[in-house]
């Protein structure tokens, strides 16, 4: 023992010392239970790995350092939230469709991070690597930060507009929602290789930039300060959990020759389905922002069709190729999302938010960029169905679509090679007809049709009656299953959906802000202040 | 290749066999060229509906707002399923037509292609 006033303190630990401490060091070899009974689920996908401590940690960061980053974060986050708040920012919106877009995005995208912070859980539980488990431990905890900022930030909107208020409930049953909540579910339930390739890899690494860039940059250029706040507390997020993608499949791909092909098989799938969910972003960004920044066929070209070009031409050393199903994914960037928009609007009353048709200055954006699909084959319809609300006889679908059984998006899509023609793809299975909206969703079914024959595919639960609120007679007089429907499903039918012109949220803007619903159109009330320049005004009058 | 699982046959319940839709069955319609009912419409009939009550009792409130609806001359029109065309014979009833569980009809109005001519409205 030193004697008083001659401590000496421990030599302080060089950085690598304490990363190796507080990764590598804390794990350990199992005495007394067998390591196969500890680590149950890593083998029976038929992914080899020799040697786990071949896992270059991409990050180099420790759990206290991480914690320290986060916290920052957070309170830099949540101060930027309350002034949002105290200020009104929900106001400083372009006008009140582009909180339509929000509606998708609470109720139908913040959930995805909360499943994906349940399947980072399972990894940091499943692998037997320590690097890997702290990596995926921490993205959990990303995932689920994710959940509540985007939670907390958008709560604001839903004091003062419609059909947000119920997010976790409409997840799990409104009929268009199982869209992204059958992805997400699909992944979770998916061996632990598989989940980190679908997501880390073929969503964080391929896509999400996709989703970010374009959809944060339309935010900030409509005034929505909390959605960028959260986007940019996230970034540093994405960037790890993108880093952890690439470093997966390179660890996969160089342990063992045997997982190239079930790599391969991996990505197609996960590239289909999650450009199959992204489509959703193609219509919020070329028709929901007000003002927009650039197309989904300008996105997908620099986000996909380059950036993916590269990744992939670096990946064929490992004698991995791109994904199976892009080709197709090129031939619709010029349909799908006016497809999309299309079919939402013929279908307005039943989802849980509201339509509009564009505006003549949004028409002749869309011809400028997309001019060999735009005025060809939709502006047609927009200026018919135009025609069709004038005459006061506006065009709506009141018939539930046939669905894909994979994706759960209605057979909506056409041919790659035809837009007037519908992609339908079926199979029969036992003896039972599957319906797919493309070749892509068709591979991934008959690759594994046991997993897809049981998908809660809303349409078929409505007709089994299955859809229904618990005080509903299907017997009483006037009963009216498709208003029933969607009260089951959380959607208040001809408030949180419905035209936008006219619903609550539209009135309500123009009289709590004094500025158009819709920049486009003008006012359609009262309420909104006389903005010309009164020598024009008093010019007029003479 | 079977799915690879963590339970030995792992295998998913049918969740939209025939014996859950009490007493119907899904049925999907789709007209082509008219893109403006943009996908296949699904609709629960009983499996002894006749062919000629699908296309008097049920098309028309699925498709009628279409203004080429009260054009179609229905002996002109061609119909066909997954696995070819066929000729429906109106007093048959689905089943006897071949018209099964979930199967998926398309139907094409020759010489009625769109409003104003275009396929997509
Ligand atoms: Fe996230
Ligand atoms: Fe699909």
């Amino acid at each position: 023992m030193a004697a008083e006033g001659n401590v000496k303190p421990a030599k302080k630990l060089s950085l690598k010392e304490n990363y190796a401490l507080l990764t590598r060091g804390l794990g350990w070899e199992p005495s007394y239970e067998k390591h196969e009974e500890i680590f149950r689920n890593i083998s029976f996908e038929g992914i080899k790995i020799h040697d786990w401590e071949k896992w270059e940690d991409p990050f180099r960061l420790t759990m206290d350092a991480y914690w320290k980053y986060q916290g920052e974060k957070e309170r830099k986050l949540y101060a930027i939230v309350d002034a949002f708040q105290q200020n009104n920012g929900q106001f400083n919106v372009t006008d009140a469709r582009y909180v339509q877009a929000l509606k998708i995005f609470i109720n139908g995208i913040t959930e995805l991070e909360y499943d994906s912070h349940r399947g980072f859980n399972m990894l940091a539980r499943e692998f037997p690597g320590v690097g890997p488990r702290i990596a995926a431990q921490m993205q959990s905890l990303d995932e689920l930060r994710h959940a509540t900022t985007q939670i907390h930030t958008i709560s604001q909107y839903a004091k003062y507009f419609t059909g947000m208020n119920e997010f976790p409930y409409q997840f799990d049953r409104a009929w268009y929602l199982s869209i992204p909540k059958s992805f997400f579910e699909d992944a979770v339930t998916s061996g632990p290789f598989e989940f980190i390739v679908a997501i880390s890899f073929a969503f964080e690494y391929v896509l999400t930039n996709l989703a970010f860039m374009p959809w944060m940059s339309g935010a900030a250029f409509n005034g929505d300060m909390a959605t960028v706040s959260f986007g940019f507390s996230a970034q540093s997020d994405e960037a790890r959990h993108m880093t952890l993608g690439i470093e997966v499949i390179k660890f996969l791909l160089e342990q063992d020759p045997a997982n190239v092909p079930l790599v391969q098989k991996w990505i197609d799938k996960w590239f289909w389905r999650g450009y199959r969910l992204l489509s959703l972003l193609a219509t919020m960004m070329d028709y929901m922002l007000p003002k927009r920044v650039m197309a989904w066929n300008e996105a997908w070209e620099i986000y996909y069709e380059q950036n993916g070009g590269a990744l992939f031409a670096d990946l064929a050393r490992y004698g991995i190729k791109p994904p199976k199903r892009a080709p197709e994914t090129i031939a619709e960037k010029g349909h799908v999302a006016h497809q999309m928009w299309s079919v939402f609007y013929a279908n307005r009353d039943a989802v849980g938010f509201q339509m509009w048709l564009p505006s003549n200055e949004e028409m002749d954006w869309m011809s400028e960029k997309y001019p060999d699909t735009f005025d060809k084959y939709y502006r047609p319809r927009y200026e018919y169905w135009r025609e069709m609300e004038k005459a006061g006889t506006p065009f709506k679908n009141t018939t539930l679509p046939q669905l894909c059984q994979v994706c759960q998006w209605p057979c909506l899509f056409t041919e790659p090679d035809d837009p007037t023609t519908l992609s339908l793809r079926e199979t029969e299975y036992k003896g039972e007809t599957f319906h797919m909206c493309s070749d892509g969703c068709k591979d991934i079914f008959d690759d594994t049709p046991e997993k897809f024959v049981h998908a809660w595919l809303p349409v078929h639960q409505i007709y089994q009656g299955n859809c229904f609120l618990p005080d509903v007679d299907p017997t009483a007089p006037g009963f009216n299953p498709m208003y029933e429907a969607l009260r089951y499903m959380g959607i208040k039918p001809g408030v949180d959906g419905g035209d936008f012109k006219g619903s609550a949220d539209a009135t309500n803007w123009e009289k709590w802000t004094s500025r158009p619903a819709n920049i486009h159109e003008g006012a359609y009330t009262d309420a909104v202040r006389d903005t010309s320049n009164p020598s024009d005004a008093a010019r007029k009058a003479i | 290749m079977p799915i690879k699982a963590i339970t030995p046959d792992y295998h998913g319940d049918f969740k939209d066999s025939v014996d859950k839709f009490r007493g119907n069955q899904i049925v999907n319609i789709h007209w082509e060229k008219h893109l403006m009912f943009a996908w296949p419409m699904c609709v629960p009939l009983p499996p002894t509906m006749p062919f000629g009550t699908l296309i008097e009792g049920v098309l028309p409130g699925i498709f009628g707002a279409h203004p080429n609806f009260k054009q179609i001359d229905w002996s002109q029109v061609e119909w066909k399923t997954s696995k070819g065309p066929f000729k429906p014979d109106p007093a048959k009833s689905l089943v006897d037509n071949g018209i099964g569980h979930k199967t998926t009809i398309s139907f094409s109005t020759p010489g009625l292609a769109g409003v104003n001519g275009n396929a997509v409205c």
